[in-house]
């Protein structure tokens, strides 16, 4: 009898067990609960693949990571170039049917410039004429900010210099559209699952917190002939065995988010047929605090710099293929050269370090590594810190902290080495080299050059695209050259894991972007 | 009996706004700003932040502010779930942990009474040492490790149960076991020395004296009393359970309260903590008084007064 129950009842648990929702045709696992779905708000990028979904701006990017003309169909530049005229698509409809009109892109991006809205990500429109001015009060009155819709399908933008890389800008979450209609009637209670209009290949259907974020082809899409998926599932998991229990089951068909997946169980995974890796533009890089001794002497940092040997950091720790890093900027940006930086020399090191006053080591005050609270930051940081005690001969303290306390330690320089990362918003080395000018609030070393500054500065007012990267590289390599403020390590591979038998429309790319609308099932439609 | 409650419930009012008042003081204290983020926010955009949620105000200001709030109901918004309030975030997830709680409450509950009577009724006997070995491991092993390996077996290997993810009654069944066998284990030792001690009472052997048999000895009038202490062990138990658990609701992609109430706290979420912690505290008084009354319908020897 009691057999019998039990029978009955596996029977059910496991009828139960394989079903996936009805009529889903894809299940991704995008990591964290998303912290919000309103693209002028988000920095995130599990935030940015939904919104991506939902929302499109005057450009897209595509499977491979290159910006295609979207809401925009064409676009004209001046001759110094510093004016964009965008000319949008005839017959654009919020999901609503409202027609979407080049005034719905001037208010959207006078809504991430008002300070009142909270956007994070508002410094992405300052390349816009007096956008920073108007985001700081210094002017009040928006008309003088570069952007102006000139009839219903023209948008004027006007720029503070020539930014050869606008076109890739404008695809950028935050320069998207959103339904002002909308946000009108609803207030801050738009983004919510009935509330929701936008203008993407998707529609939000359903967000339920913590656990999924349903969406659902958006009818009204400009090109929603061309999308080839009419309903998938975001799934929030914070945990990476449970993101791979997951999908190793075929409860989830996509796992995007690389943060998940187990740093040891890289090497064994990339033999596997559906891990997918791509370098893309992120960096991993460690800080010194130039504002206290010792770092405050370019030849200690140099010396530092020279005596970490990278690779065996990739074989032995992240494992998942990466290059080692010797410029901030990573390869793949068509057109620039990141510049050599310097190269594993203990004997140069060592030498360096005595000119410095420290002979051997003797005498070198004790110094720590701040990190936060990661599988890879901790095994990295005790590799180096033998390697420093074996090339140099110094003593070398670890410091964790928890994630908020270790960016307010960043931000108070209350640090003497520190582990950081940066990805790269747009496919440019701006995007990276202006986090070092002086006094900008991702500097966080404390490091000021008038040079670097003054070429930064003179590359951005260039129209001419290779005398820009030429100045950037020079700027660049006052950086990982001269004066180390930072020492690049390795660069990030993005991770996908997929059957490639079952889905297509993935590609790698230096963007690490894979947008929804464009992956298709194989055994059904095919592009 | 209501006036018992009635002296209860006032007596909870300053417990209640004592506990507010350190969560709202104590999140405060702690070093970081709820806006700070690997990508530095510009000052304006903080300052504009800042002001909006009034944590720009004296700390007194903004305590006086806050309980205006939740006099009036209000719980404020989360700082990092941007445009969702404290509210909807616990009505969302509370349901979720309250629902696998119950379950796995009820489940640790008669697991516990069903192990330590039978391992008290055979005291010093195998039956006993191996009920109380399977009790220790139940204790020893924490849930990070049992829920992995319940996966492993149940889900990954049998294929009986789904790995993870919430929505049908076979999602229930691996959190609830994991999240229960702690506490189980737990009120397994617990009944049997209370059993053991009621066992050697006058009034059982008065029972036995009357020549009834043992299994009415034990089922009637030993487990009655033996229970006691389990029922005043119930209302914190109730209140721990209820609120979700981090580690098995994130194992289990669960979506309940248990991730929200722990997180909320290293993000500097400031409302959404202090939010949970009033959750947390309202429950654990009103699962204590519940345990209190439960105990006085059980004893009558007890009289509240």
């Amino acid at each position: 009898m009691v057999l019998r129950v039990l029978l009955i009842l596996s029977c059910l648990l496991l009828a139960s067990c394989s079903q996936r929702p009805k009529g889903v045709d894809l299940i991704f696992i995008n990591g964290d609960e998303p912290q919000s779905l309103d693209p002028g708000i988000i920095t995130g990028q599990i935030e940015m693949r939904l919104c991506n979904a939902l929302f499109e701006g005057l450009t897209a990017r595509d499977a491979h990571g290159v910006s295609r003309p979207a809401c925009a169909e064409s676009w004209d530049i001046s001759p110094d170039r510093k004016v964009y005229t965008f000319h949008l698509r005839s017959h654009l409809k919020w999901s609503d049917g409202i027609p979407l009109t080049a005034k719905d892109f001037e208010e959207s991006w006078r809504r991430v410039l008002e300070p009142a809205t909270g956007s994070k990500y508002s410094e992405i429109l300052f390349f816009v004429k007096n956008a920073e001015n108007y985001r700081t009060g210094k002017i009040k009155d928006f008309s003088q900010v570069g952007v102006k819709a000139l009839d219903e399908r023209t948008l004027r933008v006007e720029l503070e210099n020539p930014t050869p890389f606008f076109n890739d800008l404008v695809a950028f979450t935050t320069y998207s559209p959103v339904p002002m209609h909308v946000i009108q009637k609803y207030g801050e209670s738009w983004i919510k699952p009935g509330k929701m209009v936008s203008n993407g290949a998707y529609q939000l259907k359903a967000w339920r917190m913590s656990d999924r974020v349903e969406l659902e082809k958006n009818p009204y899409y400009w090109r929603k002939d061309t999308v080839h998926l009419n309903r998938i599932d975001a799934l929030a998991v914070s945990k990476g065995t449970t993101a791979f229990n997951l999908f190793a089951t075929g409860q989830a068909d996509l796992m995007l988010d690389k943060g998940l997946i187990p740093p040891m169980l890289v090497g064994e995974l990339s033999k596997r047929a559906d891990f997918h890796s791509n370098p893309f533009l992120a960096t991993y890089f460690y800080r010194f605090n130039v504002t206290r001794p010792p770092f405050h002497d370019p030849r200690v940092r140099k010396a530092f710099a020279m005596s970490i040997q990278k690779q065996t950091i990739i074989n032995k720790i992240t494992r998942g293929g990466e290059q080692y890093a010797n410029s901030i900027t990573p390869p793949g940006i068509e057109g620039y050269q990141p510049p050599q930086g310097v190269e594993y020399d203990p004997g140069q090191a060592r030498k360096l370090l005595s000119e410095a006053g420290y002979p051997d080591g003797k005498g070198f005050p004790r110094v720590t590594i701040l990190y936060n609270k990661s599988d890879l930051n901790e095994p990295i940081a005790t590799e180096i810190q033998a390697m420093w005690k074996k090339e140099l001969n110094v003593e070398v303290g670890l410091r964790l902290q928890e994630w908020g306390i270790y960016l307010q330690s960043l931000d108070d320089l209350d640090f003497d080495i520190a582990r950081s990362s940066w990805v790269g918003d747009y496919n440019d080395p701006n995007t990276f080299l202006d986090c070092f000018i002086a006094d900008r609030g991702n500097n966080r070393t404390g490091w000021k050059n008038a040079t670097y500054d003054q070429l930064m500065f003179t590359a951005n007012t260039q129209s001419d695209p290779a005398k820009r990267f030429t100045m950037m590289q020079e700027a660049e390599r006052i950086l990982v050259e001269k004066e180390v403020p930072i020492v690049p390590l390795y660069f990030y591979v993005g991770i996908v894991m997929y059957d490639d038998k079952k889905f297509g429309g993935i590609y790698p790319n230096v963007v690490d972007e894979h947008p929804l609308r464009e992956i298709y099932k194989k055994e059904t439609s095919k592009p | 009996m209501m006036r018992y409650i009635l002296r209860r419930l006032l007596v909870s009012i300053p417990v209640i706004f004592i506990v507010i008042s350190l969560a709202f003081l104590l999140i405060r204290l702690a070093p970081g700003s709820p806006f700070t983020a690997e990508r530095k926010l510009d000052p304006i955009a903080q300052a504009e932040l800042e002001k909006k949620y009034h944590l720009n105000d004296s700390l007194l200001k903004q305590y006086a502010h806050y309980w205006g709030d939740l006099l009036q109901g209000n719980l404020g918004e989360s700082l990092k779930y941007t445009n969702r309030t404290v509210k909807e975030i616990i009505g969302q997830t509370l349901p979720v942990s309250l629902s696998l709680g119950s379950i796995a409450l009820i489940l640790a509950m008669s697991l516990g009474t069903l192990i330590g009577s039978y391992a008290a009724v055979h005291q010093n006997h195998r039956e006993d040492r191996l009920a109380m070995m399977i009790a220790l491991v139940g204790i020893c092993l924490p849930s990070f490790v049992i829920a992995p390996l319940t996966v492993m077996v149940f889900a990954i290997w049998l294929h009986l149960l789904p790995v993870a993810g919430w929505g049908t009654l076979a999602h229930y069944v691996l959190p609830s076991i994991c999240l229960a066998i702690p506490y189980a284990a737990y009120c397994a030792r617990l009944m049997r020395s209370s059993m053991l001690d009621v066992l050697h009472q006058d009034f059982i052997r008065t029972a036995r004296a009357k020549g009834l048999s043992e299994q009415i000895v034990v089922l009637l009038h030993a487990l009655k009393v033996a229970v006691l202490p389990l029922v005043s062990y119930a209302g914190p138990l109730a209140a721990n359970i209820l609120t979700g658990s981090l580690v098995v609701e994130q194992i289990f992609k669960v979506p309940g309260l248990g991730p929200f109430f722990v997180n909320s706290v290293f993000n500097k979420d400031v409302f959404l903590a202090a939010g949970t912690v009033i959750v947390y505290s309202v429950l654990l008084i009103a699962f204590n008084l519940i345990a209190d009354i439960l105990y006085c319908l059980l004893d009558r020897r007890i009289k509240l007064r």
